[in-house]
């Protein structure tokens, strides 16, 4: 895909960056508002479509390195199944950070109050490991999906002779 | 009958998407019929949860407030979201590589299959 | 003694683990990445037998993700369970067993079966999913919960029958099989839908004590048993069945038999638990026999003909399907009758439940051996093969031990099942045991074919070079020819201590009730 005008360009430059805070914003914010792991890093994942846009498609195939990606994708899940097995003293999935008053664990006054980010235990951790998946998952996705449709020749990449 | 009129929607949206995946020939119509069917799904279950005169069940953002509406349908919806994401991703996928071996996106032309 | 409590949580997260840590594993290269595969899937499969035992003894287990009982933090004034519950009943441990074995074969198979492809990280990240998918659908209490781990099967099955990525056959198989999967789930999730809307409940025994009949139940019960008959391979929804498991890789569509199974044993859970007691008429038994007996007459039928080898064992299985459906219709449409129970309905249930663990582990040693015949002489289709049993003798071997048990001959364990189904259908209707009957005939014929053109006759020119099956593959098949000689030679203990727990388990749909309801934990 080619590079669109100079206007354009500019902008995805500066606006590129307000994605990825807004999006770690969502995530961090899960437990609080509407919004949490997946929602967040879908927004996050869109700097990959935006770039892929507006810079044009070698740009975006040269930024994204696939290593970072799917090791933030692995990363997130390990985080997420480490959190469910660490409370397996009572249960699997047990919330052993609520309420203790650590990380996470300060309690939350009833009523209408404005949150507390340091509440919810392990939901909070679970958050931001799904995000921390999203963001891998959905940016490899549409990196893949690009270099799937091959608009521009590669030598040397292409899977043969696994049958026939 | 108005309270009804969501409910119907829901209806509506499926037959439409049911449609598209029976009896269009394109495959990215199909997929597109496959999304329709997947979002009335989702939309029966958020109806589903309203509550009348309710608010929404944020409990820091909504103030002094009688009734909420029902929290667990929209965890249901966002998972089914989820869900559907990643079959889209896969079906679209498949059917760029359909394109690339088969050389057409016309689903009757795809029959090595048979018999 | 006090971690076997985790067992229920302890068989869906070590798979879970598994598959999230895979590419970890295989950044230690090939020899980590194997190893890592065949621990977990060891560990699996001891799990499951360990979680069967428990079951055995102790009865139901429930246990609650997340909180230690499930009414401790309930609001005043709810007084059924909100949190995930996993209930664990004979059936549910049974089938449990059932899909760990086949996991474990299916794993020991693809060591080798698929060292030429490439990606092999995200097969053991897929397989790990595939049988996390299935051990969930067979464990847990709650509705949603299942329609998840659905999904979760589902789109692991979708990419690993597309594996295979330079053939376009896989490719298409997997379209066709995904398009008709979708549509089934999001039938599933309508479902799932209605019943929550009428009793703002998702937990399985919550709905099945509240439930009484009315327009909207219907339509739910309509729909799941649809869309998870064609999650089994049911005529007439039964036509991503052939291509998808020829297509496959041969240790993914053992895996693949045992997730259609997974599904077997949601629609029963439906009709049996959920609206046992409050199914007044006999139009949905009588559809289910209908069903299977339309599933055994046409994919026999369509089986005799086929040239290709896989393929020809894909309609084998829609006809075993049928036998399945035809025992466990019978005994549904006996639910409401004890004295009809007693007669013939225990009887056709005992026979379809058999039959369960009998058809997954024959015919996933049936696509092993077929894999391996592909793998050796690089072939599938059987105008070509001819003369291999001099060059693969243990392979022969496993496969004459499966296609006798398939075909029903005695005393292996598949003349047991059929024998159970003959006898309970014919006090129905004759016509469904003349019909069970003639299907099988027609089994044996088609794999009586099959043996003499693959394996016997003259040695052909362009197998020369054919060598024996490797030694992992070769312990694959092995570890399903135990399990079917065990059951041959030892028919009353599996009768008695795996069959009728299950059986029982099945019917009695106020003790799957009390196990949560009743006691809290």
């Amino acid at each position: 895909m080619k590079p669109l005008s100079v206007v354009v360009r500019t902008i995805c430059d500066i606006f590129m960056w307000f994605m990825a805070v807004y999006g770690a914003y969502i995530i961090i914010h899960g437990h609080i508002t509407p919004g949490g792991g997946f929602q967040g890093g879908a927004v996050v994942a869109t700097l990959i479509a935006f770039m892929l846009v507006s810079h044009g498609g070698e740009k975006m195939v040269s930024f994204v390195r696939t290593g970072m990606y799917s090791a933030a994708e692995t990363t997130g899940l390990l985080l997420f199944i480490c959190a469910g097995f660490f409370g397996i003293a009572t249960t699997f999935f047990y919330n052993f950070l609520a309420k203790q008053g650590g990380l996470f664990g300060s309690t939350v006054p009833l009523g209408a109050n404005s949150g507390v980010l340091n509440s919810s235990g392990t939901i909070a951790l679970m958050n931001m490991g799904v995000g921390l998946e999203v963001i891998g998952g959905l940016s490899l996705i549409i990196y893949f999906m690009f270099r799937g449709i091959r608009l521009h020749v590669e030598t040397g990449s292409e899977e043969t002779g696994h049958d026939r | 009958m108005t309270g009804n009129i969501p409910f119907l929607v829901v209806g509506v949206v499926f037959f439409l998407g049911l449609y598209a995946v029976l009896f269009e020939r394109n495959m990215i119509k199909m997929a597109i019929g496959i999304t329709l069917v997947e979002a009335s799904a989702n939309l029966l279950l958020i109806v589903l949860g309203y509550r009348f005169d309710g608010s929404i069940p944020v409990f820091t953002l909504a103030g002094e407030v009688k009734q909420m509406v029902l929290p667990t349908p929209q965890a249901l919806t966002l998972t089914a979201i989820v869900i559907g994401l990643a079959t889209s991703a896969l079906l679209l996928s498949l059917i760029m590589m359909l394109y690339r071996h088969y050389g057409t996106l016309d689903v009757r032309e795809i029959r090595r299959l048979r018999g | 003694m006090n971690w076997q409590i985790h067992l229920p949580a302890l068989v869906l997260a070590i798979p879970l683990l598994g598959a999230f840590a895979a590419p970890l594993a295989g950044l230690g290269g090939k020899h980590i990445r194997n190893a890592w595969f065949i621990f977990i899937s060891v560990v699996t499969t001891v799990l499951t037998m360990l979680l069967w035992q428990k079951v055995a003894a102790g009865g139901p287990a429930v246990y609650v993700l997340g909180g230690q009982a499930w009414n401790l933090t309930l609001p005043s004034g709810l007084t059924w369970p909100i949190r995930i519950v996993l209930e664990v009943d004979a059936f549910g441990a049974f089938m449990a067993v059932v899909g760990g074995i086949v996991a474990l074969a299916g794993a020991f198979f693809s060591l080798r079966f698929m060292e030429k492809f490439s990606g092999l990280d995200k097969f053991v990240s897929l397989y790990f999913l595939l049988v996390t998918g299935m051990l969930g659908m067979e464990l847990t209490g709650d509705l949603f919960n299942f329609f998840v781990f659905l999904e979760i099967a589902s789109v692991a099955s979708f990419g690993l029958v597309a594996f295979w990525r330079d053939r376009p056959e896989a490719v298409e198989a997997s379209f066709k099989y995904m398009v008709i999967s979708t549509v089934a789930a999001m039938m599933v999730l309508i479902a799932i839908g209605f019943l929550y809307g009428r009793y703002n409940a998702v937990n399985m025994a919550a709905v099945g004590q509240m439930l009484h009949m009315g327009y909207a139940e219907k339509i739910a019960l309509v729909f799941l048993v649809i869309a998870l008959a064609m999650k089994c391979g049911t005529v007439p929804m039964h036509m991503w069945t052939p291509d998808a498991y020829t297509e496959a890789p041969a240790g993914v569509t053992c895996l693949l038999v045992g997730v259609s199974q997974a599904a077997l044993y949601g629609l029963f859970r439906v009709c049996f638990s959920l609206y046992g007691a409050s199914l007044d008429s006999v139009v949905v038994p009588w559809t289910i026999i209908v069903m299977g007996v339309l599933s055994m007459f046409i994919g026999v039928s369509m089986a005799v003909i086929q040239k290709e080898i896989k393929r020809l064992m894909a309609y084998h299985s829609v006809s075993q399907i049928g036998y399945i459906l035809l025992g466990l219709g019978v005994g549904l449409l006996a639910l409401r009758d004890p004295q009809a129970m007693a007669d013939y309905g225990f009887t056709a249930m005992k026979g379809g439940i058999y039959h369960i663990i009998n058809y997954t582990v024959y015919k996933g040693l049936l696509f092993l051996t077929a894999g391996a015949l592909y793998y050796a002489a690089g072939s599938r289709n059987l105008n070509e093969l001819g003369g291999l049993a001099r060059v693969m003798p243990q392979t022969t071997f496993m496969f004459v031990i499966a296609a006798a048990a398939i075909a029903g001959l005695p005393p292996f364990n598949g003349f047991v099942s059929k024998l159970l189904i003959y006898e309970s259908t014919f006090a129905v209707y004759p016509i469904l045991a003349v019909m069970a009957l003639v299907t099988s005939v027609l089994t044996l014929a088609s794999f009586v074919k099959v043996f003499q053109t693959a394996f016997l006759g003259p040695a052909k020119a362009k197998f020369a070079h054919v060598t024996e099956a490797p030694g992992s593959m070769i312990l694959g098949m092995s570890i399903l020819t135990v399990v079917i000689i065990g059951l041959t030679l030892f028919p009353t203990w599996a009768l008695s201590h795996l069959v009728e727990p299950a059986a029982k388990a099945l019917v009695d749909q106020a003790g799957y009730i009390a196990a949560v309801m009743g006691g809290g934990l």
